[in-house]
């Protein structure tokens, strides 16, 4: 019978069980990972690979059968993704994040690292001095559901109390959770994310959390409480302000590559720049569970103020040693 | 270059053969990031509602509090990285994407990097929740126009994907990565297989063959494919006409019609081999 039929449906009887056996292997790749592949069956991929592409050429030229076409367009773009896609493992990438690429991310911002720390600087002390002399300025800098009750108003009692409270676990808890899921990872998101229009939001939200800091400073200093506010926001502050100052870097990274692409188009460049900070932006992310914690818990636990300021520059030697210590390029 | 969903996407492999991606379109996307919100929303439930069982149960103060830390660390981690999680393996696609038949690849068709992926699910705070959140915002006077102000703006990052080619949204253009549909497809069987006995003992004339192009075998096939009894019927009567058949009249609809598109298929197969492809019925 076979001189009876067409060449399109010779053609596919005699590759059918190739394109079959793609399939499973395709799978097992893809639910178990390649790992779990024997030697002989990943040998294997690559060469059904190219007779699947050759097919689909083949299929397209001489086989007016829409489903084999489609099926083999579905097949050689999942196999291809399989063979030249990435395929490293996950423990392995972690590994590699934290011992090269995080920090080596980093060291290439320093440029926009010092532009967001000095930019929050600057606020901090604008806003320190204003409120040195006019306590109203207070309000104009911080948040009412953020200030707590902490504003010039209040006692130098109360406020020496919010610094020393002896906090209980679920306190520390929900401290804990307001810091992770609301304002801090926001900020830090919110710069990373908002600096492709040109860096100005960047700017305004360094400008704006510096100005904040500021502004606690001045009235904690004006109560002569400065020595021990500085104990209480620096123990997790190190950590979460550099967090923050990274975050406005990542930023500033990608709207500067937006205002001056170079002689890459605006797209290729956003889209380099962005990859790098977005290696920095995952790291700022474990540099704010980081200060969770040390929020959340450490503070609660440790009510004095030098041993508050031993953990702060230990934390903040730590991170500069982490980042910015020479180390050879690995591969 | 057609209306959304249609769009093709040139990806050549280095062994030259392009691939005819299909950009995935705008409604599959949101359909996809709605089913996926739903799932990471009904996990937490669940997870939410297990630790407070175990809790409920176990009674101990300070057990509730190590639960405490844990679900929080766990809705932390579910926020920020499920997402990233599920796109970095080698289907590239979260459960809602997997479902809708799509997959995030890197633009330039490369490798897509841990990094890319991580990008793209960073930017995604701010392209729905910046919108979501001024939609939730409430307030007078001039908050109401700044408010009203914040939502156009951020809008903005919502209907984004819709003017540029590529359906890519800012996160997709700050990771260098878009989206596009992989649909698994199931291998039928070969209509023109003429073992199959539905099609024995019909034969055309070259003439009647020629009716028609590879649009209407297109048709023809989907329409076996489909095997609704009523739209056999239809199309049969329609094709008896066209080629003015005189054969036999007691031959099934299904047996006529796999007898004429192989037939058919034949026939403008051969002629593909000479190089001329007949694109549709008006075609010469």
């Amino acid at each position: 019978m076979a001189e009876l039929h067409l060449k399109s449906w010779r053609f596919r009887a005699e590759r059918e069980a190739d394109w079959r056996r793609l399939e499973v292997l395709l799978g097992k790749v893809e639910t178990l990972g390649a790992v779990k592949l024997r030697r002989e069956e990943l040998l294997e991929i690559p060469l059904l690979y190219r007779q699947a592409l050759s097919s689909l050429s083949v299929a397209r030229s001489i086989s007016l059968d829409q489903n084999l076409t489609d099926y083999l367009e579905g097949l050689c773009t999942r196999a291809y993704f399989v063979v030249y896609g990435t395929r490293t493992r996950l423990g392995y990438r972690i590994v590699r994040f934290f011992r090269h690429d995080w920090p080596s991310a980093v060291q290439a911002l320093w440029r926009e690292t010092l532009a967001s720390f000095v930019i929050s600087t600057l606020a901090a002390i604008a806003a320190y001095v204003l409120v040195r002399r006019d306590g109203d300025w207070f309000f104009s800098f911080v948040d009412a559901g953020l200030a707590g009750g902490r504003d010039p108003m209040a006692t130098t009692a109360f406020l020496r109390e919010t610094l020393y409270s002896p906090a209980t676990t679920s306190e520390g808890l929900s401290t804990m959770a307001t810091f992770l899921f609301t304002h801090n990872s926001q900020v830090a998101l919110f710069a990373f994310a908002l600096g492709f229009a040109f860096c100005l939001p960047t700017a305004a939200l360094m400008v704006m959390n510096g100005a904040m800091l500021g502004a606690f400073l001045a009235l904690f200093f004006s109560r002569d409480l400065g020595f021990e506010l500085i104990g209480w926001l620096m123990i997790h502050g190190t950590t979460e302000l550099f967090a923050i100052v990274l975050a406005g870097a990542a930023g500033f990274s990608i709207g500067w590559a937006v205002a001056f692409p170079g002689d890459r188009t605006r797209v290729d460049a956003a889209g380099e720049a962005g990859r790098r900070a977005g290696v920095v932006m995952a790291g700022v992310v474990v540099m704010l569970l980081v200060a969770g914690l040390l929020e959340g818990f450490a503070r609660q636990l440790i009510q004095l103020d030098l041993v508050r300021y031993g953990i702060a520059g230990l934390m903040l030697a730590g991170w500069l040693v982490y980042f910015y210590w020479p180390r050879r390029a690995s591969a | 270059m057609t209306t959304a969903g249609t769009v093709d996407r040139e990806l050549v492999t280095p062994e030259g053969v392009d691939l005819h991606l299909k950009v995935a379109s705008y409604t599959d996307r949101f359909v996809a990031l709605l089913l996926d919100f739903l799932i990471l929303g009904g996990g937490l439930a669940v997870f939410s509602l297990a630790a407070l069982l175990v809790a409920g149960v176990t009674e101990v103060s300070w057990m509730s509090e190590v639960l405490g830390v844990v679900w929080l660390l766990g809705a932390f981690l579910g926020r920020n990285f499920y997402f990233v999680a599920f796109e970095i393996q080698s289907r590239a696609a979260t459960p809602g994407k997997r479902a809708m038949g799509l997959r995030v690849i890197a633009a330039d068709g490369g490798r897509l990097t841990a990094d890319a992926v991580f990008v793209r699910n960073a930017m995604r705070d701010v392209e729905v929740i910046l919108p979501l959140t001024f939609l939730a915002a409430r307030g007078q006077g001039v908050d109401a126009a700044l408010i009203s102000l914040g939502a156009i703006w951020s809008g903005v990052f919502l209907v984004f994907p819709l003017f540029n080619r590529d359906r890519r949204r800012l996160g997709d253009l700050a990771a260098g990565s878009m989206v596009v549909k992989a649909p698994r497809r199931v291998l039928r069987p070969d209509l023109a297989d003429t073992e199959r006995t539905v099609s024995r003992g019909v034969v055309f004339t070259p003439a009647q063959l020629d009716a028609y192009g590879v649009k209407e075998l297109h048709v023809l096939e989907d329409v076996l494919r489909a095997n609704n009894r009523k739209s056999l019927a239809e199309v049969a009567t329609r094709i008896r006409m066209k080629i003015n058949w005189q054969g036999a009249n007691d031959v099934p609809d299904l047996t006529f019609l796999n007898a004429y598109y192989t037939g058919l298929r034949g026939r403008l197969e051969n002629q593909m081999l000479l190089g001329h492809r007949r694109k549709d019925k008006f075609d010469t």
